[in-house]
């Protein structure tokens, strides 16, 4: 199979797709979390138990209420390799934590924009993962998916706590908003520890999607809310877009900075970093991931022209160990994936017609 | 000198480590030191999570953690203990919320704004919520007009709230 028919094939719509501010914001996720009454959690609940609240759950998404937001599929983790398990996780379909419990699953719509793990944490929770900047969009959406699921299910709901959940930093709302950002000029100019350390002060929370702590690799960092209780999902929503859209005019003034103040050396960097991505024979993901925010750059500040801008979406999640294994059809060990991973690159950058 | 683990490359990392009280050096090559490094900073750390985190709050919080002498307070619907939430970070179900609620609570102003749900209500099962937090909500609002001498208002706000009140009382 071709590259460019597996990655179609094998990627999620938020990962095709480009979406408003996607020069900065990469996707935008709204995530519910939800119990059912009369069953404890999942982290202390016997198999059976489990099972029970997975087919509750099944039954609720054949309902009508369910069936008019689009086809669902159900994937239990048992039956699934481990390299599928990776896939979904490196797609930002499950969390890690999903495949670490057992009888559990995850039920998807076609699109994998929307999608409900069942027995992670909690029971349910819900998702929605659109691409660029859309949180009222996401939230609209999981929030269907919410109304239409408690037209069957009964949850657990507590008049002065709201929604209950295993853990009590999610009790309240039980939802966590969250956006994923490319912030490379604010990384460069070094503004970004006072950037990130102000957001942590209006009960919003900061970190790097892969990589630990501020030390984010590829440049992209996820902002969420903290608080799940005492405020709406409309104030939860709407302080997080005042903070982001602060983000992104900061990101936007750096980047214009960079280009006026160091353009030669902004221009060497993007280009030496797509030299190194073209013909490299061996990369591991960090430099890969390193390399490729600075060719994103590039072609957001018009330095690299002819590469499609989705490139770093799209290679940030095939480069991954999952998605290689999937792609060239065996396990590897790390020193292979290396290689195969700038194979894989190489190919990519192929597919678009470069000028720079 | 080469490495002391693999014996190939030479030791260019040399460390000690003192672990309660026991001292021990090491000459390693840079490869075998960051998977050494890597693997005792993990066994030191574990895997940081949120739940983590929330223990470590409760253990450090004297306001939270239970008295010796009173009894330990358990859950009697999943026989969760306090202690094991502390440990876990975790509820066992619904209605840990209740039994633990004196322990929470602090906890709880901590984590979050406030403790009062403000968000959205369960649609089917939750009507009568509905009500009455659109009656306070009318209270609230009957109040701020009557201190600022809107009486028209104040009447409109006085009818409504008490059609509210009825429909809550037929309810019950």
């Amino acid at each position: 199979m071709s590259l460019s028919d597996f990655l179609s094939q094998a990627s999620s719509k938020w990962l095709r797709d480009e979406g408003p501010e996607s020069d900065i914001v990469i996707s935008s996720r709204v995530r519910i979390a939800r119990n059912l009454t009369g069953y404890v959690f999942p982290l202390i609940a016997s198999e059976s138990d489990k099972q029970a609240v997975l087919q509750t759950v099944e039954k609720a998404v054949e309902q009508p209420q369910v069936k008019q937001l689009g086809h669902f599929e159900i994937l239990k983790m048992n039956d699934l390799s481990p390299v599928e398990q990776a896939v979904l996780v490196e797609k930002h379909l499950v969390s890690p934590a999903l495949i670490e419990s057992s009888g559990s699953a995850v039920i998807l719509r076609d699109d994998e924009e929307l999608g409900v793990m069942v027995n992670e944490e909690d029971h349910l929770r819900m998702q929605c993962l659109l691409p660029g900047y859309q949180l009222d969009a996401a939230y609209a959406l999981a929030d269907r998916l919410d109304d239409a699921l408690e037209t069957s299910l009964d949850y657990a709901f507590d008049e002065t706590k709201g929604y209950l959940t295993a853990c009590p930093t999610n009790v309240g709302t039980g939802m966590r908003a969250s956006v994923m950002v490319h912030l490379p000029a604010l990384v460069l100019t070094g503004s970004i520890q006072r950037i990130l350390s102000a957001v942590t002060h209006v009960g919003l929370a900061v970190r790097g999607i892969y990589g630990e702590g501020t030390d984010a690799l590829g440049n992209l960092f996820q902002i969420s809310n903290q608080i799940t209780l005492g405020q709406s999902e409309q104030e939860i929503l709407s302080n997080l877009h005042g903070v982001v859209k602060q983000i992104i005019d900061h990101e936007r003034t750096a980047r214009q900075h960079l280009l006026q103040q160091s353009k030669d050396p902004i221009e060497d960097r993007v280009c030496r970093s797509f030299g190194i991505l073209a013909y490299a024979r061996q990369i591991d993901s960090k430099e890969a991931m390193q390399r490729l925010s600075d060719v994103r750059l590039g072609i957001d500040l018009g330095i690299i022209k002819g590469v499609s801008a989705n490139i770093l979406k799209e290679l940030m999640v095939a480069t991954q160990p999952g998605f290689l294994q999937k792609y060239y059809g065996h396990e590897m060990n790390p020193g292979e994936r290396d290689v195969k991973r700038a194979s894989l690159i190489r190919e990519r950058l192929r597919m678009d017609q470069v000028q720079s | 000198m080469l490495c002391e683990q693999c014996g190939q490359r030479p030791a260019t990392v040399h460390y000690t480590e003192i672990v309660q009280g026991k001292k021990n050096e090491y000459h390693l090559c840079e490869v075998c030191a960051s998977q050494k490094g890597q693997a005792a900073y993990q066994a030191l750390a574990g895997p940081f999570s949120v739940n983590q985190l929330l223990s470590g709050l409760l253990h450090f919080d004297s306001s939270v953690a239970p008295r010796s002498d009173a009894p330990a307070p358990r859950c009697e619907h999943c026989g969760l203990t306090f202690q094991q939430f502390v440990k876990m970070g975790q509820f066992g179900c619904e209605h840990c919320y209740e039994t633990f609620s004196e322990q929470l609570g602090p906890l709880l102003k901590r984590v979050q704004s406030a403790d009062h749900h403000t968000g959205k209500i369960p649609k089917r099962r939750g009507g009568a919520m509905t009500l009455r937090r659109e009656l306070s909500q009318l209270r609230k609002e009957l109040q701020l007009s009557v201190l600022e001498e809107r009486f028209e208002e104040a009447a409109q706000l006085r009818d409504r709230i008490r059609s509210l009140e009825q429909q809550i009382g037929s309810d019950a």
